[in-house]
């Protein structure tokens, strides 16, 4: 037994390895010179540079590009939990004709990511004059973050137990007042969840504002850093420290919210 | 769609359960439900459903995207697409990533959450730890393995340090291997993914079914594969319609790497790219439009064959979160 649990180990340790091996790279990588790392691709920094990480930091260009994926993510954040708890709470609770159909609806949603619809809903953007602002981004962004959300959401709002609703009647509250009273404060781990989860999928998209945003002050940071490795693709320390910057805020997002991350995912497949 | 249908089995045809409250929707609680669901169907049909109507229009006319689409081409589009060979090897890419992806990833992950279901130390940190690479953006991933497995890359200066310098490659650039080189990248990207569902999937199974086992003597190896693993048919099910759905819409990963870091393709172009090149950086919508309805054909036959014959036999609620 002690044989097989330090196998276990020894797997477990690999795979961290691989796991967390390309990121490190980056993190370190940012702490070289290029001269370091053409002579040896692999090595450590010696010695420890921090002249690229606070080039980037005083460069007014990538926090620019902070602030604009900041405020997409924020906002479809929280219009995308709004509008989603919105029709969850429909969906879960209220029985109306056309029920199945409204579910059936946001449930299709979720079997085509924005890809598909990627080039119409360019020219859609288009013709709404929003090329080149954040709103072009966030209203699809909006859109395509519903399927998920609801589809999280409803089961989470369908759980809370018939008898609350009833003693919340029988006090006279309507199912407006219940909805704002009751349900909102009992589902906010439901929407915790589906919110990081938005924020994320904001924070890291890349296809839909490389199609509407084509102006630089517009860029939000995946686009920033593609568009900064092209432009200083001879110099990668500097790829790279721009590179472990702009994924941070992700990490530490992720490392707070991990376990509603994690029990988010496996909420919504499971059931 | 069809999964929805086997969970709320036709709320749309059904009667009404007879509760004996009942008094029959008022005209106070149909505008409840309009206000509430109102905001999200409107963005919902507007951004979604709306442009993938639109681009079954765009894509019957020859059109730069200006104006008005007035050059009328029918099935013009669709016929170069179909005759296009290059369209023809990004099919078979994502089939070959279809499939590689289902047949790699799928046992890999298996594996790894049987290991990781055992109550070990620092359990908990490592599932943390393989999921990182899923939050990590895509460009992110893109860049620091574009610049890895290049020739001069860390990659294989790694090979060469331990004494392997005989199998260093051109991983991204050669067209026999740019396609393991993505499964890898891929594999692990999503990995972690895969193994937090299992993971979650096996703690549904209840201790006592395996512990009956024990007590027959079944070893560590025949629980798993026949207590385990058939328990586990569900989650694994849901998860290979997510990675099919996934490998036919791959756009990402291959158009950071194999467009900015790497000259050609080298067989790895998928539908998605080619129509963003053909389309957009073209300035060809019409086409654009039509390769997104094939897209879109294509993976709607593949979710609904799906759906009719894999998943049917799952209990209710699988995908769509029953209660």
């Amino acid at each position: 037994m002690a044989r097989r649990t330090s196998i276990v180990y020894l797997v477990a340790l690999l795979l961290i390895g691989l796991m967390l091996g390309p990121v490190l790279y980056i993190i370190v990588g940012g702490f070289r010179t290029n001269s370091q790392i053409t002579v040896s691709p692999a090595g450590l920094p010696d010695p420890w540079v921090i002249g690229n990480y606070t080039e980037i930091l005083a460069s007014e260009n990538f926090w620019r590009q902070v602030g604009n994926s900041t405020i997409a993510a924020v906002v479809t954040t929280v219009a995308v939990v709004a509008l989603g708890v919105m029709a969850s709470y429909v969906l879960a609770r209220y029985k109306f004709r056309g029920r199945g159909a409204m579910y059936a609806l946001f449930a299709a949603g979720l079997m085509f990511p924005a890809t598909v619809a990627i080039t119409p809903l360019y020219i859609l953007v288009k013709n709404l004059g929003l090329v080149n602002t954040l709103p072009g981004v966030i209203l699809p962004q909006i859109a395509f973050g519903l399927p998920t959300t609801i589809i999280i959401l409803v089961p989470f709002l369908r759980a809370i137990p018939k008898e609350i609703e009833e003693a919340a009647m029988i006090d006279r509250c309507s199912r407006l007042g219940f909805f704002w009273r009751m349900v909102l404060p009992l589902s906010v781990p439901g929407l915790i969840t589906t919110g990081i989860l938005a924020f994320i999928g904001s924070w890291n998209s890349y296809l839909l504002p490389l199609f509407i945003l084509n102006d630089q002050d517009t860029f939000t940071l995946p686009l920033g850093v593609q568009a900064f490795a092209s432009q200083y693709s001879v110099d990668t320390a500097k790829v790279l420290a721009f590179t472990s910057l702009s994924m941070i805020p992700a990490l530490v997002f992720f490392s707070l919210f991990e376990r509603r991350i994690v029990g988010g995912l496996t909420g919504a497949v499971k059931g | 769609m069809t999964l929805t249908r086997l969970r709320d089995g036709g709320g749309v045809q059904a009667p009404p359960p007879v509760r004996p409250r009942r008094r029959g929707i008022g005209w106070a609680q149909r505008l409840e439900i309009v206000a509430l669901s109102g905001p999200a169907i409107l963005v919902f049909v507007s951004f979604v459903i709306f442009p993938v109507l639109m681009a079954a229009y765009y894509g019957f006319y020859k059109w730069k995207g200006y104006g008005v689409p007035t050059n009328f081409v029918g099935l013009d589009n669709y016929k170069t697409i179909l005759q296009d060979t290059a369209f023809h090897e990004a099919l078979w890419h994502n089939a070959e990533i279809l499939v590689l992806s289902l047949v790699l990833q799928g046992p890999v992950a298996i594996g790894l959450a049987l290991l990781l279901n055992r109550r070990m130390r620092g359990q908990s940190a490592i599932r943390v730890l393989i999921f990182v690479p899923y939050v990590i953006s895509e460009v992110i991933t893109g860049t620091a393995w574009a610049l890895i497995l290049q020739t001069n890359g860390a990659g294989n200066d790694i090979l060469e340090s331990i004494g392997l310098g005989g199998l260093t490659q051109d991983w991204l650039a050669d067209p026999k291997l740019a396609i393991w080189s993505l499964m890898f990248i891929l594999t692990w990207k999503y990995v972690g993914f895969a193994v937090i569902l299992f993971l979650a999937g096996m703690q549904n199974i209840p201790d006592e079914l395996s512990e009956a086992a024990a007590v027959d003597g079944a070893s560590f190896w025949q629980i798993q594969r026949h207590i385990t693993l058939p328990l586990l048919g569900p989650t694994i099910r849901i998860w290979a319609f997510l990675s099919i759905i996934g490998s036919l819409q791959l756009f990402d990963l291959v158009y950071i790497i194999w467009g900015q870091y790497v000259a050609s393709t080298a067989g790895t172009s998928t539908m998605a790219t080619y129509m963003v090149v053909e389309g957009r950086n073209a300035a060809n919508y019409g086409y654009g439009n039509a390769v997104a309805v094939v897209l879109f054909v294509i993976s709607m036959i593949i979710a609904l064959i799906y759906q009719r014959f894999v998943l049917r036999r799952d209990t209710e609620g699988a995908l769509t979160g029953g209660s």
